[in-house]
């Protein structure tokens, strides 16, 4: 039976469990800080000698650990990439700006369990040889702010955190920075410039890469609130058997935000790939399915920026057979297991982990409506097209919305959505484009029907009205 | 009136300008801060930030005019943000905010925050919360309403009335 597996969530919806430091310790916290920091170094097979900083560093690897935050990207292959030799200081940044539609993980971890980000930040830290931190935390949750601004002066009165932390002769602190209601900040590069107080157009990648010219032009690791708290894990459990959790690529657990049109919205930790996107919809034990009487419509699978699937879709997923040889499967939308590659391979992605579930009750062309909405105000404005394309493409389907409908507009939607995909400094671009692109292609009966409709109606003098 | 910090809110920015190994950093918390006591952020206050992070006034009106939650007219004393994005629109967030734009005689045809003119209310349509999950949300100064109804938004208005 699919059921949650709780590692990042285990305590925090507990009774009786609070955000404070006492609670966190007598729940075994800052254990793995402790295990982190006696390290033993280590001699591999070839002779290579890894000293204790790069074991942990070794294990993040070796866990497979991929980025919660959006891309999937492996996590230990990003801090690889760190330039150790540059001279200057290495610095460390907790993406905490979740604004991502449709994802609200994050906020459960910053109010419920702060210590644990924290305890994750230090041996992230301490790993890489960071000594400064920052939580960059979105400016809508000021209550978060508050309570990690708390934790983290108690982790300092303990020792775990601030000059010689528990007598190891090295000094780590993280503070907390504020954003302040722009999405653009959770791009990694744009939340760099953000943080060194400028607004917060995102960097060109080359030359710009964090891991080489980050905050204040040094080398900085970016890794997003979940992924964080997974290195604390992954220091208690060792690489290897993490890696058991979850399914081959795809290892350890995630928590899934799920909202929309099901029973039962909510965020639910699962193993990666153990449970399908059908089973998070229907499931008693999760989204306990749709409303009576009610049928799929559609599902955006990782945040409103990843590409939608239609009900009833169905894909052709490569799979690993018990010999090893790869074969091709079949696979309907709902039977998609819930991981990074098959989302991947059904031509969208499992993005920030974010399922927004729409019945048969909704319109397409007003749901994508909302969407380019969102896109259109949060462009940062930097590059030509994603601007005025993401603003061009909002006022189109406002217009579609309103009674002003042709039946061109599909067609002319998609152009848009083409000229702004990679031609963008940052996947912005993407995002503003894909929602439009796979909208419009997967549903264009119900965009040129509507279009049609309202040409007739505006031929036979019928006022334009908003439809709904 | 004259444009003044209060001494121990400018000891606590120079803690925090102390966090960053370049003031310019601070200046997001800066503005926090500032519009916190304010209310908004006024030109003084821009003047007043940049000097005390040696920074030209330029540099730090351009983070007010780009990062939405910064203000530059005092807002009402109640302020009401409801998420217009997609989870909380499927759950109906546009009728909360009809409801609430009726009540206090807004026009409903307009952009951005509205503020009624007895200074009480302001109301705004914003973007992703990040509570999609207890859609539909609306956040009443710093406090989330989870699973708004009609109904909690009238007692919004109410509270806010005394």
């Amino acid at each position: 039976m699919p059921q949650e597996y709780r590692l990042i969530l285990k305590h925090a919806d507990q009774p009786g469990y609070t955000p404070d430091i006492e609670c966190y310790l007598r729940h075994g916290g800052y254990a793995a800080l402790r295990k982190a920091l006696a390290t033993a170094p280590r001699e591999l097979p070839d002779g290579k000698k890894l000293g204790p900083q790069e074991v942990i560093r070794d294990e993040v690897l070796k866990s497979g650990l991929r980025g919660r935050g959006g891309a999937g990207f492996s996590a230990g292959l990003k801090w690889s990439f760190v330039d150790r030799r540059s001279g200057k200081p290495i610095y460390l940044i907790c993406n905490a700006d979740e604004s991502e539609p449709g994802t609200f993980k994050d906020r459960q971890i910053l109010h419920k369990d702060p210590h644990q980000l924290i305890e994750g930040m230090i041996i992230s830290c301490w790993a890489n040889d960071v000594r400064l931190a920052y939580i960059y935390i979105r400016g809508e949750m000021p209550q978060g702010a508050r309570l990690l601004n708390q934790a983290l002066r108690e982790a300092r009165a303990k020792g775990f955190l601030g000059k010689n932390i528990l007598g190891t002769g090295i000094d780590i602190d993280i503070h907390v920075h504020r954003g302040a209601g722009a999405y653009i900040c959770g791009e990694e590069t744009g939340l760099i410039e953000s943080l060194e107080g400028k607004r917060a157009y995102p960097r060109i990648k080359p030359p710009y890469f964090p891991a080489v010219l980050g905050l204040y032009m040094c080398p900085t690791i970016v890794n997003n609130v979940e992924t964080l708290c997974h290195v604390k894990h992954i220091v208690e459990l060792g690489g290897a058997e993490y890696a058991k959790l979850g399914t081959p690529n795809n290892t350890g657990t995630r928590i899934v935000s799920l909202s929309g049109d099901v029973k039962n919205p909510g965020y639910f930790e699962v193993e990666v790939g153990k449970v399908t996107l059908g089973e998070i919809i229907h499931h008693e034990n999760f989204g306990g399915g749709l409303r009576p009487g009610r049928s799929l419509r559609a599902i955006i699978p990782g945040g409103s920026s990843s590409k939608v699937l239609k009900a009833g879709e169905k894909f052709k997923l490569r799979k690993k057979g018990a010999d090893g040889q790869m074969t091709q499967v079949e696979a309907d939308l709902l039977d998609l297991p819930y991981d990074f590659d098959s989302l991947q391979q059904a031509g969208t992605m499992s993005g920030s982990g974010a399922v927004i579930v729409m019945d048969d009750t909704r319109d397409v062309v007003d749901v994508l409506a909302n969407v380019s909405e969102f896109y259109a105000h949060e462009s940062c404005g930097q590059c030509t097209p994603c601007r005025e394309g993401a603003l061009w493409m909002s006022k189109a389907l406002h217009r579609m919305t309103t009674g002003g409908g042709r039946a061109e507009d599909a067609d002319y939607l998609l152009h848009i959505a083409q000229n702004i995909q990679g031609r963008t400094i940052c996947a912005f671009g993407e995002a503003a484009a894909w929602p439009v692109l796979s909208f419009v292609k997967k549903f264009k009966d119900d965009f040129v029907t509507r279009g049609k409709a309202d040409e007739s109606a505006r031929a036979s003098g019928v006022v334009p009205t908003a439809h709904h | 009136m004259s444009f003044s910090v209060p001494q121990a809110l400018e000891n606590e920015l120079d803690e925090l300008a102390s966090h960053y190994p370049q003031k310019r950093s601070a200046s997001l918390m800066f503005l926090h801060a500032l519009q916190e006591h304010f209310g908004h952020l006024s030109q003084e206050a821009v003047d007043w930030t940049a000097q005390k992070l040696g920074l030209q006034p330029i540099n730090v009106y351009e983070l007010v005019t780009f990062y939405p939650m910064f203000r530059q007219e005092p807002l009402g004393k109640t302020q009401i943000k409801v998420c217009r994005t997609l989870s909380c629109a499927l759950a109906g967030s546009a009728e909360l905010r009809a409801h609430l734009i009726g009540k206090l005689g807004l026009d409903s045809h307009r952009h951005g925050p509205q503020t009624t003119v007895d200074g009480q209310f302001t109301v705004e349509f914003v973007e992703c919360l990040a509570s999609c999950g207890t859609a539909p949300v609306v956040m009443v100064n710093e406090d989330l309403l989870e699973k708004c109804s009609v109904a909690d938004c009238d007692r919004v208005l109410a509270k806010g009335r005394k």
